[in-house]
């Protein structure tokens, strides 16, 4: 083990170790010198980035990390950027801003740019429930067809953009509340069937007129005061034409049977504290274009 | 030399030079990890955080027990897309009561850390019963069982008490009421309408602001509580409770 002894290794003239397992020799080799000197380079540029970025962590009492030369934050990089980025599209969202609804929608330049930019908001924000291009679900009102429950002009797309539907958190969101007529226990079951018929018929469906005729007053006593003594609805109070071929949870006999029972009261975020003014903007004349924007 | 030539003796007792080398590991990861328990920087000093309820904390449960993590991350990474994506970056703060964090590494899907309140409590519910009836190019698997499993939570007390151990302020109260809050908020009209008072004024205190808690049915069935409703009512609360209007990024102490 010492040094005083060097051991060469007869057949290539190498230094050994001097380790010896079953008398096989293992030779000491030195390390190539590309190898080597990339080596010692990383090691100051170890030191050399200790110096210029965080890198120290604190010793006891030192309260924080050592801040580097450089001053080099992430955070205040994001910073920036998303400044940078707002600055870039100022211009425009400043039109934009000063813009009405209308002469954005009007105007082909303002137009084209709130459109391309409600299209990208729309994709990441709105198409989880109201799908890809407004072709909503089940339970999602489909934003293509010009069919409204509230509000299908500018100023009403904005206006639930910002409050939402049923929103809690929100004092000027819009608001309606249907019973839950069975669930609550406010109407009994058969009286329930009844109603279910009485709908089916005034949206022209397959129905008992028997049992359509006896929830005649029933109807005008409980839900003509949302739904209209027609049955064509009331926008004021979110409350859906029940006459025409436009179903959001479905036309069938036991679909309508469950929002009588249940009461279907969707909620849709607010999304005023989310996105900027101009964004709203461009959000609203994006699904006012879709299809059947008043 | 003296020293440098008897490293014999540790390489010839496999026990020392076990030892040996977990004394030179662990000091990279001393350097690393120690001052994190001493810097006062290490967590941004916040308003809004408060211990979850129990009922985010149970739906949190069933989020690891299913694996969520494994698809979800839930972390903003400090990059202009993912702010402008899905608004401000992750606080150290925001994750101080999760034992474990689930800031993840992988997102097949998106990220949730500022999930909540983004899309109503009965999309979530139809998303995770049907992720492919709204959204047709979703690979998530469906989660509909969920909505038939009671929420089992006859040991919520011992569960916060395990989290007052390593940390988290739970109050006596809210440990002596937990079952009482689990019905407050998943069914704040009838069986918890006693404790709705109680749930709201003790995490409201925590929290240092109000409408920090949201109690309501979540799955459209009042009566029972599941572990639908428990799910949905921890990740309607995900990255909320933050109050960034006093949040100062340009503080000295809050730069990274």
């Amino acid at each position: 083990m010492s040094n005083e002894h060097k051991d060469i290794d007869d057949h290539s003239g190498i230094e050994t170790t001097g380790h010896s397992w079953d008398g096989i020799k293992e030779l000491n080799n030195p390390l190539p010198r590309w190898w080597l000197i990339t080596w010692y380079i990383t090691i100051v540029w170890a030191v050399i980035y200790m110096i210029l970025m965080p890198a120290i962590p604190a010793l006891p009492g030192m309260g924080t990390n050592t801040k580097g030369l450089r001053n080099h934050s992430d955070r205040d990089l994001v910073a920036a950027a998303v400044v940078e980025l707002k600055e870039a599209r100022t211009e425009q969202s400043a039109t934009l801003l000063d813009a009405s609804l209308e002469e954005i929608e009007t105007n082909r330049d303002l137009q084209q740019f709130a459109l391309a930019m409600g299209e990208s908001l729309f994709g990441d924000n709105c198409a989880t429930c109201h799908g890809a291009g407004g072709r909503g679900a089940i339970g999602y009102p489909i934003l293509a067809d010009d069919v409204w429950l509230w509000d299908g002009t500018l100023d009403g797309i904005e206006y639930t953009l910002r409050h939402g539907i049923r929103h809690d958190a929100d004092d000027d969101t819009r608001f309606s509340l249907m019973p839950s007529f069975g669930r609550d226990k406010l109407l009994s079951a058969t009286e329930i069937d009844n109603l279910t018929e009485y709908v089916l018929r005034a949206s022209g469906q397959e129905h008992d007129t028997e049992e359509a005729d006896m929830a005649a007053e029933l109807f005008q006593q409980q839900c003509a005061s949302c739904h209209g003594a027609d049955a064509k609805g009331d926008r004021l109070q979110g409350a859906p034409n029940l006459t025409d071929q436009e179903w959001l949870y479905g036309s069938t006999r036991q679909a309508i049977h469950d929002t009588i029972y249940n009461a279907r009261n969707s909620h849709m975020p607010a999304w005023q504290d989310r996105l900027d003014d101009a964004s709203i903007k461009a959000l609203a004349v994006y699904v006012h274009t879709l299809g059947g924007g008043e | 030399m003296g020293l440098m030539n008897n490293h014999g003796v540790l390489e010839r007792h496999s026990l020392l030079l076990t030892i040996g080398i977990l004394v030179v590991v662990s000091i990279g990861g001393i350097i690393q990890m120690a001052p994190l328990m001493y810097m006062e920087n290490t967590i941004e000093k916040v308003d809004g955080m408060r211990p979850y309820t129990p009922l985010e904390l149970s739906g949190r449960d069933i989020y690891i027990r299913e694996g969520c993590y494994v698809c979800h991350s839930q972390m903003v990474r400090p990059l202009r897309d993912e702010v402008e994506r899905y608004g401000h970056y992750s606080l150290a703060a925001e994750s101080m009561y999760d034992h474990p964090f689930q800031w993840g590494s992988k997102r097949t899907g998106p990220d949730l850390a500022r999930v909540g309140g983004k899309y109503s409590a009965e999309w979530q519910v139809d998303h995770l019963k049907d992720p492919r009836a709204l959204v047709p190019e979703s690979v998530m698997p469906p989660y509909a069982f969920l909505a038939k499993k009671k929420l089992k939570f006859d040991q919520i007390e011992d569960r916060l008490k395990v989290e007052r151990m390593v940390g988290v302020p739970y109050t006596d109260e809210m440990i002596a009421n937990a079952k009482g809050h689990i019905y407050a908020q998943a069914d704040p009209d009838n069986k918890g309408f006693d404790y709705y008072d109680s749930l709201m004024a003790e995490y409201e205190a925590a929290a240092g602001r109000e409408k920090t808690v949201e109690a309501r049915d979540y799955d459209g069935d009042p009566t029972t509580i599941t572990e639908m409703d428990a799910l949905v009512a921890y990740l309607q609360m995900t990255g909320t409770l933050v109050d960034f209007s006093t949040y100062e990024a340009d503080d000295l102490s809050n730069r990274r």
